[in-house]
C-alpha cells in the first residue's frame, strides 16, 4: 500500500489502526482513470474505505459521480484500454486483489465475490438456460459433477423464491419477468457461497413492489449466511432502509462516511445535506418547495485542485478553491471531507 | 365497473378540463405471417373514468403494463381508444376529425420521459422549440419567433444561448428543460407529463420538478402527471389515481390518499417505497406485496388484484368490485373496505 500522507491520515480517520483484523475489505486510496481523447477522465480518484464480514455497506451519489467504476474497480472488471486503475490497494480476505494474476482474479469473481448488476437481461446468457447459468459458475468455481451442481442449482433457486424451480431451471432468460431475472442473479452470486456481494443498482430498472421483494430477499439472505454486500444505489430511501454504513461519492472521492443515522440525521458535508433536501419525501407535510442543488456535477477531465462540489456549494470560501479537503473525523465512525463541516448541519432539520 | 358509478365519477364539483368515462383500449395480439389474425388481446386500459379540474395536477401512478401511459397517449389521441369517452373543455375528442382535432392539439401538450430519444439530434435547440409554433402558425415572424425561442429557454432556466446548440450538447437535465420549452411554445393549457423526471438524478430533479410548480403557478397550467415515483407524485399532484392492470382501484385527494389508503394494492404500494430516513424505515411496516403482475393478455378474473391480495375473500374471484365514492372525493373499488 501506498503511505502517502493523505492515505495515512485517513486511515487513522476510519480508524483502521485499531481494529486492523476484522475487516473483509480494505480499499486503500484507489484511482481508477480513463484515457479518453477528451482528456483524462479521473472517474475515481483516490477513495479509500473497508467493508466488515457481514456488514452493508451503501455507496450513494448520482450518475458519473464513480460509484459504479469503484466497484467494477474491486472486480477488475475495468475495460482497458481507455480505463485503468492507476494506484492504490485493494485487500480482499488477505489477499491484494490487484497484484493477482488474471487467471487468479477470475477464481475470485464469482466464488469469493458475487456479483448482481443492474439489468438482469443484459448480464444473463440469452442462449443459455437457467440450469447452465448456474450450473457453469458451480462447475468452475467448486469443481462439481454435473448432477451435484444440478442439485444446488435446484436448492438455490428455492432459497431465492422461484416458483416451480424444476420447470424454471429448463427455461430460458427471455421467459421470465425482470424481477425473476434478478432473482435468478441472486441466486448465481449466492451459489459459490462468497463472503462478499457486489450489487450495482439491483432494483433500479423494477417496479416498487418487485423492488421491495428483491431488496428484502438480499437481506435476508446475506443476513442469514452471513455474506457482506455492497450496494451501489442512487436512491437514498433504499440506502435508509438497508445500509448499516453509507459512503457519500460526489466526482469520483467518498466525501462523506459513517453509519446510516449520522449520514441522515447530522450530515457534515454540504453535498449530502443538500442531496437530502432535494428529495421529495412522501411522510411529509406537501406544500414545501424543494430545494435543488444548483448547477451540474463537475466535467471529470477538469478536476482542479480545489474542492469539485465548491460551484455548488451553499458553505464555499476562498480556501475551497486552494485545496481539496480529506476525510476527518467528525464524531466516532463518521468522517467528512469540507473545510466548512463544523458549519454543515440540519438546522431548519430535514425531519 | 358498471355506466353508473362511471357516470358519477365528476367528483369535487368545479368545471372539468378534461373528462375520461369508461375508457377502455385494447391492443390485439395477432398470429400469423403472411395471414395474420387476432387471437386475443390485451387490455391495456380496461375501463376507467376521471376528471381533471382546472389549474388541476392529478396524478396517475402505478407500475410497468398499469396501463397509466397508455390512458395518456390516448387523451392525446395518439391511439384510438376501443371504447370510452375523453373530453376536453366540453368537446369529445375520439368523435373530432383531425382537421377539428388540430386547434385543440395546440392545448393540449406532451412532456416525455426520455430527453434523449425526445428531441430531434438533427435538429437545433432554436429550431426544436419553434416548429410547433411553425405547425400551429403561431408566430410567423421569424425575428419574432427567434425571439419567443428565447424567452423560453429563459423562462425554462435555459441560456438563450443555447438555441444554436444541438440535443446532445446538453445534459440530461437540460433536455428535459428542452422538452418543457417546447411544449410551452404554443402556450397550452393541458400538458400530459410521461414520466418527466423520472430519468434524471435526485439533485436535477429537483430542479425540473421546482420548475414545473412554477410554470403550474405563473400559466394556470393543468397537468396530467405520469408517474411511478410516488415520492414525486405526494410532492406535486392534488388528487392521485392508482392504477393497477388498467383499472384505476383508488382515487382520492393525495393527503387522504397518502395518509389514509384504502385499497390493499394502495396500501401495499405505499409500504413497498423506502422513505430517505433509517429512523422511520426502522419503524415502518414493510408488508411486501407478492407475486408479480400478471399479463394484461389474461388478466384474472373478478378484481384483478385479487391473486397477490393479502384481504381476498371468495367473491373477489368473481366479480370486478364497483368503483365506488367511500367518502367525499375518495373512490375505491374493493369490496372489501
Amino acid at each position: 500500500m501506498r503511505v502517502g500522507r493523505g492515505s495515512r491520515r485517513e486511515r487513522a480517520a476510519h480508524g483502521a489502526d485499531r481494529e486492523a483484523v476484522t475487516k473483509l475489505l480494505e480499499i486503500r486510496d484507489l484511482k481508477t482513470q480513463f484515457f479518453t481523447s477528451a482528456g483524462v477522465v479521473r472517474a475515481v480518484d483516490g477513495i479509500t474505505y473497508d467493508v466488515a464480514p457481514g456488514e452493508t455497506v451503501a455507496v450513494v451519489g448520482e450518475s458519473g459521480c464513480g460509484k459504479s467504476v469503484s466497484a467494477m474497480s474491486i472486480l477488475r472488471l475495468i475495460p482497458d484500454p481507455p480505463g485503468r486503475i492507476v494506484s492504490g490497494s485493494i485487500m480482499f480476505d488477505g489477499k491484494d486483489l490487484l497484484a493477482l494474476s488474471e487467471a487468479e482474479m477470475r477464481d475470485v469473481r464469482g466464488r469469493d465475490i458475487g456479483m448482481i448488476f443492474q439489468e438482469p437481461m443484459t448480464s444473463l446468457n440469452p442462449v443459455l438456460t437457467i440450469e447452465r447459468q448456474i450450473t457453469e459458475t458451480l462447475e468452475e468455481h467448486l469443481n462439481v459433477s454435473r448432477e451435484a451442481a444440478r442439485e444446488k442449482a435446484l436448492e438455490m433457486l428455492n432459497l431465492v423464491g422461484i416458483s416451480d424451480p424444476e420447470r424454471r431451471l429448463k427455461q430460458y432468460p427471455h421467459h421470465l419477468s425482470g424481477g425473476m431475472r434478478q432473482r435468478v442473479m441472486i441466486a448465481m452470486a449466492l451459489a459459490c457461497g462468497p463472503k462478499l456481494i457486489i450489487a450495482d443498482e439491483p432494483t433500479t430498472a423494477l417496479d416498487v413492489t418487485i423492488q421491495a421483494q428483491i431488496l428484502e430477499l438480499m437481506k435476508e439472505l446475506t443476513r442469514d449466511l452471513g455474506v457482506a454486500m455492497i450496494i451501489i444505489t442512487h436512491n437514498l430511501g433504499v440506502v435508509a432502509r438497508y445500509a448499516d454504513r453509507v459512503n457519500v461519492m460526489y466526482a469520483g472521492r467518498i466525501i462523506e462516511s459513517g453509519d446510516a443515522v449520522q449520514i441522515y440525521h447530522n450530515p457534515k458535508h454540504p453535498y449530502t445535506l443538500a442531496l437530502l433536501r432535494s428529495v421529495p419525501r412522501m411522510d411529509q407535510a406537501r406544500g414545501q418547495k424543494l430545494r435543488p442543488i444548483d448547477g451540474q456535477p463537475p466535467d471529470l477531465t477538469k478536476l482542479d485542485e480545489g474542492c469539485a462540489f465548491r460551484p455548488r456549494c451553499e458553505f464555499a470560501t476562498e480556501q475551497c478553491a486552494r485545496a481539496a479537503p480529506v476525510l476527518e473525523e467528525t464524531e466516532p465512525g463518521h468522517i467528512s471531507a469540507c473545510w466548512e463541516k463544523a458549519r454543515v448541519g440540519l438546522t431548519e432539520a430535514v425531519g | 365497473m358498471n355506466e353508473g358509478s362511471a357516470a358519477m365519477v365528476a367528483d369535487g364539483g368545479g368545471d372539468a378540463l378534461v373528462r375520461v368515462r369508461d375508457l377502455k383500449m385494447y391492443f390485439p395480439v395477432t398470429e400469423g405471417v403472411l395471414i395474420s389474425r387476432v387471437v386475443a388481446h390485451v387490455k391495456a386500459v380496461d375501463g376507467i373514468s376521471f376528471d381533471i379540474h382546472k389549474g388541476e395536477t392529478l396524478g396517475l401512478v402505478g407500475e410497468s403494463g398499469c396501463g397509466k401511459t397508455t390512458t395518456g397517449r390516448c387523451i392525446l389521441q395518439l391511439e384510438t381508444a376501443t371504447d370510452g369517452e375523453i373530453w376536453f373543455d366540453g368537446q369529445e375528442l375520439n368523435k373530432l376529425s383531425k382537421a377539428e382535432m388540430r386547434p385543440l392539439r395546440q392545448r393540449i401538450q406532451v412532456i416525455f420521459q426520455d430527453p434523449y430519444s425526445s428531441l430531434n439530434p438533427r435538429m437545433k435547440i432554436g429550431q426544436i422549440i419553434a416548429e410547433p409554433m411553425m405547425v400551429h402558425g403561431i408566430i410567423t415572424d421569424r425575428n419574432e419567433r427567434d425571439a419567443r425561442v428565447r424567452e423560453l429557454l429563459e423562462l425554462c432556466g435555459l441560456n438563450p444561448k443555447f438555441a444554436d446548440r444541438y440535443p446532445h450538447e446538453m445534459s440530461g437535465g437540460q433536455r428535459q428543460r428542452v422538452g418543457i420549452a417546447r411544449a410551452l411554445a404554443v402556450k397550452p393549457e393541458f400538458i400530459i407529463c410521461d414520466e418527466a423526471v423520472s430519468a434524471l438524478d435526485v439533485s436535477i430533479q429537483a430542479q425540473v420538478i421546482n420548475l414545473l410548480e412554477d410554470l403550474r403557478d405563473e400559466f394556470g397550467l393543468t397537468y396530467l402527471f405520469i408517474s411511478h415515483d410516488l415520492s414525486v407524485v405526494h410532492h406535486l399532484c392534488h388528487r392521485v389515481a392508482v392504477m393497477y392492470l388498467g383499472h384505476i382501484v383508488e382515487l382520492a385527494e393525495t393527503e387522504e390518499l397518502f395518509g389514509n389508503p384504502l385499497h390493499p394494492y394502495t396500501v401495499g404500494l405505499l409500504e413497498a417505497v423506502p422513505i430517505p430516513d433509517p429512523i422511520v424505515e426502522r419503524k415502518r411496516a414493510h408488508q411486501v406485496i407478492k407475486g408479480e403482475i400478471p399479463s394484461p393478455i389474461n388478466p384474472p378474473s373478478g378484481c384483478v388484484f385479487h391473486p397477490r391480495c393479502p384481504k381476498a375473500v371468495d367473491g373477489c374471484k368473481i366479480n370486478m368490485p364497483e368503483f365506488r365514492e367511500i367518502k367525499p372525493g375518495h373512490w375505491v373499488a374493493c369490496t372489501e373496505v
